[in-house]
């Protein structure tokens, strides 16, 4: 797996534990959502995050952001949009830590990701050698415009055009 | 510019009367095709394989057709200026085959461009304000609106703003880009629906509520296809400055719950039947009630920008008669006949709305020649303020048009091939290209059009007619609108040949309704006697000034069925 | 020219879309054609396979987009013609545009 953050890929400090794992007594663990209400009540996770499907109700998971350090979406298919307002909707809900979306997706989604309030996507190694770096890098920088609020520079057209004419 | 931008012609009238760019809007379409043009490179190069490429070729227009790409450009609600279709000439000439062929949805579509060319013509594009994003794939697809916009007697207000900030909401948003489905939304502001509003997935209304504020009317889950729908009121007055942040809810719901297990049942018109209505409402509402709407405040400043754009021409003050034009048609029979069909009465005094027919009697609905397309540009700007409209029946339209200047501009208009005297009418065909060009087509659709408009090629006849829409489609995604045709048809495969379903008593106003199926599917040669033996059928049994649809909708189909059979005994296999 | 045949085999050539032009070419001999004529005929189902895997491979190098088996009908000569409709118009044009396509092309280079 590859971890593309911030336009490069960096090293993963979290590891993605299989339900039949037992829990280690230290460092950083995403579990599944099964699992969580288990992972919630060892003390010993200091760093605790979870891997989710795209149809997951974000008021399910609201009660535990401030345990949760990490939120994964699992795009099952670069197509499937829906973990795009997933995301938007767990940062209106007040999460504020790591969202990560998972699966196949490319360099060309990375604007539509950071837009929907995702931090780092992880993707396949023969995806990620498919779609080096440097594509990650280049895709990030596409748009300096966007007509929507925080995909690119922050401010939308409509709001720089507001600034414009104050 | 680049080195594409044509010479700018001497413009006679006056400034442009639709929205032209800013520089944010002019970097944006800028931005999208250096990006386009870096995902061609990769394809090219073999980085992104078609099945990685495939949605984002689509969302800037790209197809792969049955002979070759074809590019659809955006006409977003139907506009456009002289200079615009002059480029669309330019473009014809240097990458394709020098024509384009106007659809159902406001948007021109080049039948062979080569993949290696798309990132110069979309360039070509933006030269004069023009794209290609959004007309296909699962995305919120370019925004259609009523093509008399601005300037029908009976309109409330010009929908074309509302259109315009929809095109800029929707422009490559983050979320909404790879949906279950595709998703298309009209808007008209008048009492008559142009714009097919509840066969889209969003209709919208500009409407006056009691207190006299201007808002909208939300109609959803409308569309055609294999499960054809007539849209729902989701809400009868949305507050115009709501709007967008409505249209996000809306969106977001869609996005979230609907199917995605089968793509003939991702449309939002099914997550509506099958979730119900009332149940769709309520989650919408519940969204738009937790969301930030900040994003989408009401700005009353922006809006003004935006209608100024679209201020009217600097008409002259004009009497309602004009003397030179009366007296041209009692002179001309042919221009008279003109007249009563294509000339469309314009709210401002001694002004008029002329359709231009792209149905020549036997020609291709909808294709024009880049000649044309010059002489079109031509037209408006010695006759019609620089402006030009695109309709979904596949005609140009020319908003304003002195009736002092009409009879000068039919003669221009007949040396350029362009005066069929039958907007309207049983010939003003709408059809999809079908199997001559599309790569999902079941059968041809063109071939049956030409038949039919040579069947019924006397014009006096077809005036006899009287309004009659026949709408074609090659295949059951209803591209040309079959289900909502007066007389319907849909081509499929039937036992290795093409085989036609023909349907009565579709309507795409806001009276709509589905057509429904006359008998078994019959051959493309045996269409036109069809076609015939119904209107025989309508002629003999229609009241004083009864269209088609009103005698179908008075006797029932069962008659018209009936007497089809009658003729079907004779051997015509209906 | 043509040879002997397995009756209950019918005949196929490997048609697909050109990646940079969108063209439609045929599997020849030589690699691919914009001709039919010059498309390479497979016989029985090994040949069929083979054409098959080479379709493939061309997509696989994004040389070729969607490339797929067509059945043919071959004449005494040795020249096939599809046998469906839709590969009919592949094959030539648009019906409704005859002075474009591949059947203007045909004409006008005298390709055959």
């Amino acid at each position: 797996m590859a971890l593309v953050s911030d336009g490069a890929f960096i090293a993963d400090e979290w590891r993605r534990l299989a339900d039949e794992e037992s829990l280690p007594g230290a460092g950083k663990v995403i579990v599944s959502l099964g699992r969580l209400p288990a992972a919630l009540e060892d003390a010993r996770l200091t760093a605790l995050g979870v891997y989710v499907a795209n149809t997951t109700d974000p008021k399910a998971l609201a009660p535990h952001f401030s345990r949760l350090a990490l939120i994964d979406i699992a795009f099952p298919a670069f197509t499937d949009g829906r973990g795009f307002s997933l995301a938007r909707l767990l940062r209106r809900e007040g999460f504020v830590g790591e969202l990560r979306a998972s699966g196949r997706l490319t360099p060309d989604q990375y604007l539509h990701a950071i837009g929907g309030g995702f931090d780092t996507i992880e993707i396949p190694d023969e995806l990620a050698a498919h779609h080096g770096e440097a594509n990650w890098a280049k895709a990030r920088q596409a748009r300096s415009l966007s007509y929507q609020r925080g995909v690119a520079g922050g401010a939308s057209i409509l709001e720089r055009r507001r600034k414009g004419v104050a | 510019m680049t080195a594409h931008d044509p010479a700018l012609p001497p413009r006679p009238n006056s400034a442009p009367t639709i929205y032209a760019y800013d520089e944010y809007d002019r970097a944006f379409v800028r931005e999208r095709v250096a990006e386009f043009r870096g995902q061609v490179e990769r394809r090219l190069a073999g980085a992104l394989t078609e099945e990685e490429f495939r949605p984002f070729r689509l969302m800037n227009g790209l197809y792969l057709q049955l002979h070759a790409y074809m590019l659809r450009v955006a006409i977003p609600y139907g506009s456009l200026t002289s200079r615009q279709m002059r480029q669309l000439a330019y473009i014809a000439d240097k990458w394709d085959k020098g024509y384009g062929h106007f659809t159902t949805r406001q948007n021109l579509q080049y039948n062979w461009p080569k993949l290696v060319d798309v990132p110069d013509i979309l360039e070509a594009l933006a030269d004069v304000d023009m794209h290609a994003i959004q007309t296909s794939g699962n995305c919120i697809r370019n925004v259609t609106a009523d093509h008399f916009a601005g300037v029908a007697a009976d309109e409330l207000e010009d929908p074309r703003p509302t259109a315009e900030f929809l095109r800029q909401w929707s422009s490559a948003h983050a979320e909404f880009s790879f949906l279950p489905r595709k998703f298309k939304i009209a808007v008209s502001g008048a009492e008559h629906d142009r714009a097919a509003i509840k066969i889209h997935d969003i209709g919208l209304r500009i409407v006056k509520n009691a207190e006299g504020e201007i808002g909208y009317e939300v109609i959803v889950g409308g569309g055609l296809g294999r499960t054809p729908f007539v849209g729902k009121l989701l809400r009868e007055f949305l507050p115009r400055a709501q709007l967008l942040a409505y249209l996000e809810a809306i969106l977001r719901v869609y996005n979230r719950f609907g199917r995605r297990d089968n793509k003939y049942k991702a449309r939002i018109k099914i997550l509506v039947h099958e979730t119900g209505l009332d149940e769709i409402r309520a989650q919408v509402e519940a969204e738009f009630a937790a969301m930030d709407r900040a994003p989408f405040a009401y700005d009353a400043q922006e809006l003004e920008r935006v209608v100024a754009a679209f201020a009217p021409p600097a008409y002259e003050a004009l009497p309602a008669h004009s003397d030179g034009f009366e007296k041209a048609k009692a002179e001309n029979a042919e221009f008279a006949a003109f007249a009563a069909v294509n000339v469309a009465p314009h709210k401002v005094p001694g002004y008029a709305i002329v359709t231009v027919s792209l149905k020549p009697i036997g020609g291709i609905p909808g294709d024009a020649t880049s000649a044309q397309m010059r002489a079109l540009a031509d037209a408006t700007d010695t006759y019609g303020f620089g402006e030009l409209r695109v309709s979904h029946e596949q005609n140009i339209i020319l908003p304003h048009v002195k009736r002092d200047d009409l009879f000068a501009l039919w003669r221009d208009l007949s040396a350029a091939g362009l005066a069929t005297a039958n907007a309207g009418l049983i010939s003003d065909i709408i059809s999809c290209p079908g199997l001559d060009y599309c790569s999902l087509a079941t059968a041809r659709s063109i071939p049956i059009a030409q038949a039919i408009s040579e069947r019924f090629a006397d014009l006096e006849r077809q005036r006899l007619i009287g309004k009659l829409g026949i709408k074609i489609s090659g295949c059951i995604n209803a591209c040309g609108h079959h289900h909502v045709g007066a007389i319907g048809i849909l081509g499929l495969e039937k036992k290795g040949v093409e085989s036609y379903q023909i349907t009565l008593g579709g309507d795409p106003t806001l009276s709509a309704s589905i057509g429904e199926l006359l008998g078994p599917g019959v051959s493309a040669e045996e269409v036109p006697d069809v076609i015939e033996s119904l209107v025989q059928f309508y002629l003999a049994e229609r009241r004083d000034g009864e269209a088609f649809i009103d005698t179908w909708r008075r006797l029932g189909h069962k008659r018209f069925k009936e007497s089809a059979r009658r003729e079907g005994e004779d051997g015509s296999g209906i | 020219m043509t040879r002997a045949v397995d009756p209950k085999f019918s005949p196929k050539v490997l048609l697909a879309s050109d990646l940079a032009e969108g063209d439609v070419v045929f599997l020849g001999a030589d690699g691919w054609e914009r001709g039919l004529s010059r498309a390479k005929i497979a016989y029985d189902a090994a040949e069929a396979a083979a054409l098959d895997a080479a379709g493939k491979a061309a997509v696989a190098s994004n040389r070729v987009v969607d490339a797929y088996l067509v059945d043919v009908f071959v004449d005494a000569a040795g020249a096939p013609t599809p046998l469906h409709f839709r590969e009919k118009f592949r094959a030539a044009g648009p019906s409704v545009r005859r002075d474009l396509g591949k059947q203007a092309w045909l004409q006008g280079a005298g390709n055959r």
